[in-house]
């Protein structure tokens, strides 16, 4: 398995990171070993087997559609970068 | 008094014979005068814990006490904490003081005991050295000429007790977090069953994997611990609602007539022969106590690692996509706009493992690989699970190897991250079935000490914890410490 410098900066973009020239060098070879790792699993016979999720097969419960939280924003908001009149400030998105 | 366990301290308590604020300040004195050595704290919650110290001496003077009122003890840093800052080992939370608790804090304080302070770790629990922290390496208190790992990625936590910087600390384990770390330090670990304890207010690291659990000097205290942290909780949609048995009761029965499982899978090149010859010498007290071991197969074990590298990597890269540098942690200086903003923010402030892992799970994820990658490590995993369910009909706990080696040095992986995951080949198969694992102390090898991991069927912590207190009746490892040996 290969991964250029280019298809790391593709991934790194997918996932709002940031890479170097030089840290895609690295982590290129660092992720094409660890996929020939991974590649143990195509020698696995999985015909028929069911995807496992949960551990206990478990499913998703539903709580009753009643309110339980109580406005806590000032409490939340006391902790982040940037606010202003209750809401999270980012640079200009619209121009 | 360093020496007391949780459950002489409770009794040291109860019969007044010294306050909470007595052990407290001296837990405290020790950490600053030790931490600096270990750097097993991140940070050191003295103010609160005396104060919360007052309190429980005041529940006990009006007998309104649980056996639990006044205990110190650490939280792993990966536990939020209201008005305590939460860092996950990260220069992403660094400054991240959350305004709520986790039910395992919550459960801890509604107890009345004491958090001395949060433990250093791998950022975001990913690593089994705690090379990985932004708040620098946690030294192994067993290290004698060389400076030696703790495990991780509960590092932290396993150095202060060894240390006796505490008399107990939670743990979180993804892959062999707890366990790992408990074999390095000749301690008494456990994971308990997947939604056996609340995740709520846990940093999420792999979801479907991740699970809180004690890390304590014995399975007594281990017992003691679990009793608080496990339960449904309605805030975590993944805790089962499962009945909590008492898991002090069954401590004392006979091992008379049950049957231990001995994986042949993992008598492999990863063991070496003295880690193999401790594991014959347990077999031998659990056959004296009255077991019965046989041989049982996992055929699917050597697809652990793989299974394990595409599926929490994947759960990982979704969960840190919440970091965002918007609503708390990092955020970049002056960014140019908000793809910038998002983009330098993360790169920034997640360290060099954590970015390797969001990459592999978010190619694992991308169009044209899932069903290659996710969706084939995801039937791999039930293969896995079901190993042990048929394990499990024959046999009623599992006896294996902690880990491959005691602790290493640092560097010791060299550059290539797949080394260091190697390291965790014999736990991490317990993550992905979402099964009990323990790890006790079973013994020296070159002079440091190593583990014994006991594999329990679903919800069977109790009996875990049983064969563990048994074992340690019968052996003293669990004894020494660094300055006793």
């Amino acid at each position: 398995m290969s991964i250029g410098p280019e298809d790391i900066k593709k991934i790194a973009h997918l996932a709002r990171l940031q890479v170097s020239a030089e840290e895609a060098e690295k982590l290129g070879g660092d992720i094409a070993n660890i996929l020939n790792l991974v590649d143990q699993l195509q020698a696995a016979n999985t015909e028929g087997v069911e995807p496992m999720a949960n551990p206990l097969d478990a499913v998703q419960v539903l709580r009753s559609d009643t309110v339980t939280e109580q406005n806590q924003r000032e409490a939340y908001q006391a902790i982040a970068p940037a606010t202003e009149d209750g809401l999270y400030l980012v640079p200009k998105v619209i121009e | 008094m360093f020496e007391f366990t949780i459950k002489e301290l409770a009794q040291g308590l109860a019969d007044k014979s010294f306050s909470s604020q007595e052990i407290t300040q001296a837990y405290l004195d020790r950490i600053e005068a030790l931490n600096p050595r270990y750097n097993a704290y991140i940070t050191v919650n003295a103010e609160q814990a005396i104060e919360a110290a007052k309190q429980a001496d005041n529940r006990i003077a009006k007998g309104d006490a649980s056996m639990w009122t006044g205990i110190p003890f650490a939280h792993k840093d990966i536990f939020c904490t209201q008005g305590l800052l939460t860092t996950c080992g990260s220069k992403m939370l660094h400054n991240f003081v959350p305004p709520y608790d986790a039910t395992v804090v919550a459960n801890f304080k509604r107890e009345g005991a004491v958090c001395l302070g949060k433990t250093n770790l791998d950022e975001f629990a990913m690593g089994s050295s705690n090379e990985h922290s932004f708040y620098g390496r946690v030294i192994n208190p067993w290290s004698k000429d060389e400076e030696l790992v703790p495990g991780g990625s509960s590092g932290g936590s396993a150095a202060a007790i060894a240390a006796r910087l505490a008399p107990a600390a939670t743990g979180t384990d993804t892959g062999g977090s707890i366990r790992q770390p408990a074999a390095f330090c000749n301690l008494t670990g456990l994971k308990p069953t997947y939604g056996r304890v609340s995740r709520y207010g846990m940093i999420a690291y792999a979801s479907s994997l991740d699970q809180g659990g004690p890390m304590t000097r014995n399975a007594e205290d281990a017992a003691l611990m679990l009793q608080v942290m496990a339960g449904h909780d309605p805030k975590d949609s993944t805790s089962m609602r499962q009945d909590v048995p008492d898991y002090s009761a069954d401590l004392n029965k006979s091992l008379e007539g049950l049957t231990l499982g001995l994986p042949k899978e993992y008598f492999n090149d990863q063991l070496s022969q003295e880690m193999a010859n401790t594991l014959t010498a347990a077999v031998k007290v659990f056959e004296q106590l009255g077991a019965k071991v046989k041989e049982v197969s996992l055929p699917n074990a050597d697809l652990s690692i793989p299974a394990y590298y595409v599926i929490a990597p994947a759960e990982a890269s979704a969960n840190l996509s919440r970091f965002d540098g918007v609503r708390y942690g990092y955020r970049c200086e002056e960014p140019a706009d908000l793809m910038d903003l998002y983009e330098r923010s993360r790169s920034e402030g997640f360290g060099t493992e954590v970015k390797r892992r969001i990459l592999i799970g978010t190619y694992a994820l991308s169009a044209g690989y899932y069903d290659a990658y996710y969706r084939k490590a995801q039937q791999v995993r039930r293969l896995v699970k079901n190993d042990f369910v048929a394990a499990f009909e024959e046999v009623d706990a599992i006896l294996a190897p902690t880990t491959p080696s005691p602790a290493f040095g640092f560097g010791a992986k060299g550059d290539d991250p797949v080394q260091m995951y190697l390291e965790d080949i014999f736990t991490i198969s317990a993550n992905l079935a979402g099964i009990p694992g323990m790890s006790i102390p079973a013994g020296k090898v070159n002079g440091l000490p190593v583990g014994l991991q006991l594999l329990g069927n679903y919800f069977d912590e109790a009996r875990l914890l049983n064969l563990a207190h048994q074992f340690q009746t019968a052996t003293d490892w669990h004894l020494a410490s660094p300055d006793n040996q």
